[in-house]
């Protein structure tokens, strides 16, 4: 009998995935940015997709159905109608919108056939289904129960940012939804933004920023009721009403009014990279009450309406743990199930499975206590073979063990001596937690160890929290919860046995940080909070052996886990993505498969080595083209705003001292936009002194000369709508000293250490090719 | 051709006729956006504008 198989997409927002979905059974899944390597890539997935068809082992004419996980249409639908609603205001945002629409996403169809062509598809039917039943369906279908209410909640879909709904066998019925412009998720990202966080990435941060205030201080409590006066108005089922005179995203290009914000709040939005202070945790803390407040009353309402005893969550702000341990410890339902892939690229799961059942009306069967999700562990796996080619291919140190458990053993050594231990094993997992499979790993216990590998290590902000792995029949000994929580989607209390009183909680920031509260510092929050990932028997045998292991020499099966990458890029993938970051970071061993390596035993490796992704060709590199550092460039840091992602020509000349821009809009470097002003009434420019993105966010900065005198100055900003951020530039006397050499297609890497970028660029025709990198 | 099919099935499902005169502007200015990705189009345009 001919199998039923789906291919579910998700992309074109963020987190762009491909999950593939063979006779009711997941059988892989991953997000497009473990590939490319380009966090939150909402690019098509090309690579993912032609993994999980090779995973499935099946060829595109065996496909049932491709779906994808929203629908375009609807979508335009509630733009165009919103901006009709707030014109004349928004036409900036408007402006910005519409090319990206009609140049694509309008087409999503067709566009989607032409990505799947490029991959050997020929003829497949393309289906559509809607945002929240992708969320809904990727809640309910995978999970361990025959019937559950839903509840997804996240920024928006089309038109609608949460729902409601049951769930019984095959079925999904929706029974309520909150429209846009009122938003849980818009709402947190909102704080996001005015706590200096970046919106659809940052939200994390402040959730973790949040046990740093004081939850029942009396600022905390003065701005949890400013937002419930102003800005929110909640409602006894859980639904909202923003009050749209504080907020600018549904018509402008910010999230907020920032000065409304700043008379409300009483204090300026946090600039990116700034200080944290006082009223910056107690607003986070606010906040994150408030959303708590608004999920439990959503979950409550679920409740009543469906009369089921067990609530599955999914959607962006499912995946705010401490609302869902919330939740779970709430008792509203006797048994709360996450889909650890809650944000949108397990949209691409939930419209596969949604097809298979309802499209198709295929049966489901459950089995009591297991879910369909394979632990999160459905990405690509590597054999010894080719983690042996690939560590011979970097000339890596390396030593191989035949026996797992003296392997184990000897991690165990070197985490007890507080090493920290880069960890890759079998399948990579799917969705945003690392879970024994892309970790890094070390001793808990460890007071110093948070600090290193946040600043070593991960090179991100030293508040953040770490997570702990613990054996699940040693969870109860340690936490308040002992439920099963294999997807580290939960946050639970440590017992009180296993804290230690810490005398000033009036403390900063930065006191509290460092002040040692538990026996488990490094994975204590300052509330004595932890977002707990249990590890059960069957969940994954070899990180298990490891926990058992460690505890034999320690006492304790509880080792600090957070996910294999450094900030601002994705978890690694490959063997040589894990070798790479291991090499740049402060790493002190890195195990891959059965193979482990010292971080002593290793080269230091070239410049080039450490910042190139493994598997790209540096063509600068391969052409053997020395890089120039061009003079008057000021170099301007990225913090804050991530990697640029667009890449064109800069020209000055030309045609009648205009200057023209061309800019890849979709960030792939083959379509362009291109446009061209004149610079009216100052003469021919001789120099662009700076060229700058960032800051203010998508700006590009001009400073000319216009007296050709390299002396007066004349210099304005203007913003690039609708084209996102550019990825390099040149000038007109270092394109002409590059004119004559040609080179393959750019890249883009990121100094770290010196916070600079490093663009290579290359043109053809009328382009030029001009290179350079920072000051070492 | 695929594409008008599906949007007039949009329209009669949706009921949002009102939003006809909307999309066609709309796609007609996707036009010049999509001449300018062409190379040999774009310097024109770019006088143009």
């Amino acid at each position: 009998m001919k199998k039923t198989a789906v291919l579910g997409i998700s992309a074109y927002y963020h987190d762009s995935a491909a999950a593939i979905v063979v006779d009711g059974k997941i059988i892989a899944a991953a997000q497009e940015e473990r590939f490319t390597r380009k966090k939150h890539d909402s690019r098509f997935p090309s690579l993912a997709t032609a993994f999980v068809m090779q995973e499935a082992g099946l060829r595109f004419e065996d496909l049932s159905a491709v779906v994808f996980y929203d629908k375009p249409m609807l979508k335009f639908e509630r733009l165009l109608e919103t901006y009709h609603a707030f014109a004349p205001r928004g036409l900036g945002s408007f402006i910005k919108a519409m090319p990206v629409w009609l140049k694509g996403k309008l087409f999503a169809k067709s566009m989607i056939a032409r990505e799947l062509a490029k991959l050997g598809a020929t003829k497949v039917g393309i289906l559509f289904s809607e945002h929240h039943l992708s969320h809904a369906a990727g809640a309910f279908y995978p999970s361990p129960f025959e019937e559950a209410a839903i509840l997804t909640i996240d920024g928006v879909g089309e038109w609608a940012t949460a729902v409601i709904g049951a769930g019984r066998r095959e079925k999904i019925r929706i029974l309520k939804e909150m429209h846009f412009p009122h938003s849980v998720g818009l709402l947190y990202s909102a704080f996001t933004y005015y706590l200096g966080f970046r919106v659809n990435s940052g939200e994390y941060k402040l959730m973790g920023l949040a046990p740093y205030g004081d939850p029942k201080g009396e600022q905390t409590q003065l701005f949890k009721a400013k937002i419930l006066e102003s800005l929110v108005d909640l409602r006894d089922d859980g639904s909202i009403l923003l009050n749209m005179q504080y907020f600018d995203f549904a018509a402008g290009l910010k999230m907020i009014k920032e000065k409304k914000w700043e008379k409300l709040f009483g204090y300026p939005r946090r600039k990116p990279e700034s200080e944290i202070n006082g009223e910056h945790t107690n607003l986070a803390s606010a906040i994150q009450q408030v959303t708590e407040d608004i999920v439990l009353r959503l979950a409550a309402t679920a409740r009543r309406l469906t009369g089921s005893s067990r609530l599955v969550l999914a959607g962006g702000v499912a995946l705010n743990c401490v609302a869902n341990g919330k939740l779970a410890a709430s008792g509203i339902f006797d048994d709360v199930w996450v889909q650890p892939a809650a944000g949108d690229a397990g949209g691409a799961l939930g419209a596969a499975l949604a097809c298979y059942h309802i499209y198709f009306g295929n049966a489901r069967y459950t089995e009591a206590g297991k879910d369909g999700m394979a632990y999160g562990y459905l990405g690509p796996s590597y054999t010894n073979e080719s983690i042996a080619k690939e560590l011979n291919r970097q000339d890596a140190v390396y030593h191989y063990f035949e026996d797992y458990d003296r392997l184990a053993a000897v991690v165990s050594k070197e985490l007890l001596a507080g090493k920290v231990v880069g960890w890759f094993q079998g399948r990579m997992e799917f969705g945003p937690r690392a879970l024994g499979n892309r970790s890094i790993l070390a001793d808990p216990r460890n007071p110093a160890i948070q600090k290193r590998i946040n600043l070593e290590i991960k090179q991100r902000e030293e508040f953040r929290p770490f997570a702990p792995a613990v054996l699940e029949e040693d969870a109860a000994e340690y936490f308040a919860s002992d439920a099963p929580s294999p997807y580290m989607l939960f946050v639970t209390q440590l017992r009180d046995e296993w804290r230690i009183s810490v005398p000033d909680d009036a403390a900063g920031v930065y006191e509290k940080l460092y002040a040692v509260r538990s026996a488990f510092p490094a994975v204590t929050h300052v509330d004595y909070s932890a977002r707990v990932q249990t590890v059960g028997r069957e969940a994954n045998p070899r990180f298990r052996r490891l926990l058992l292991s460690f505890k034999d020499i320690s006492g304790t099966g509880i080792l600090l886990n957070t996910s294999f990458n450094v900030r601002g890029e994705p978890v690694v993938c490959t063997p040589g993505e894990a070798y790479s970051d291991f090499i740049r970071t402060g790493m002190d061993c890195l195990v891959i498969g059965d193979y482990l390596l010292y971080r002593e035993e290793q080269g230091t490796g070239s410049i080039e080595k450490q910042s190139l992704p493994s598997g790209k060709i540096n063509p600068a590199k391969e052409q053997g083209l020395s890089f120039t550092i061009p003079t008057g460039f000021l170099y301007n840091p990225l913090w804050g705003i991530g990697k640029p992602n667009l890449v064109g020509a800069f020209h000055i000349g030309g045609w009648a001292n205009r200057i023209r821009l061309k800019l890849s809009t979709l960030g792939d470097g083959q379509t362009e936009f291109g446009w061209s002003f004149p610079l009216w009434g100052m003469g021919k420019p001789n120099s662009v002194e700076a060229f700058h993105f960032g800051g203010s966010a998508n700006r590009i900065r001009l400073k000319l000369s216009p007296l050709g005198d390299g002396q007066t100055e004349f210099g304005w900003s203007f913003p690039l709508w609708g084209i996102g951020q550019p990825k390099a530039f040149f000038t007109s006397s270092d394109a002409r000293s590059h004119a004559n050499q040609r080179v393959e297609p750019f890249c883009l890497k990121y100094h770290r250490k010196h916070q600079i970028p490093i663009f290579i660029v290359s043109n053809e025709g009328m382009r030029y090719l001009f290179a350079f990198a920072g000051e070492q | 051709m695929d594409f008008i099919r599906e949007l007039f099935y949009f329209f009669r499902t949706r009921k949002k006729y009102w939003l006809i005169p909307a999309i066609v502007i709309l796609l007609l200015l996707s036009l010049v956006v999509v001449l300018t990705m062409s190379s040999s189009i774009a310097p024109l345009i770019y006088t143009l504008f």
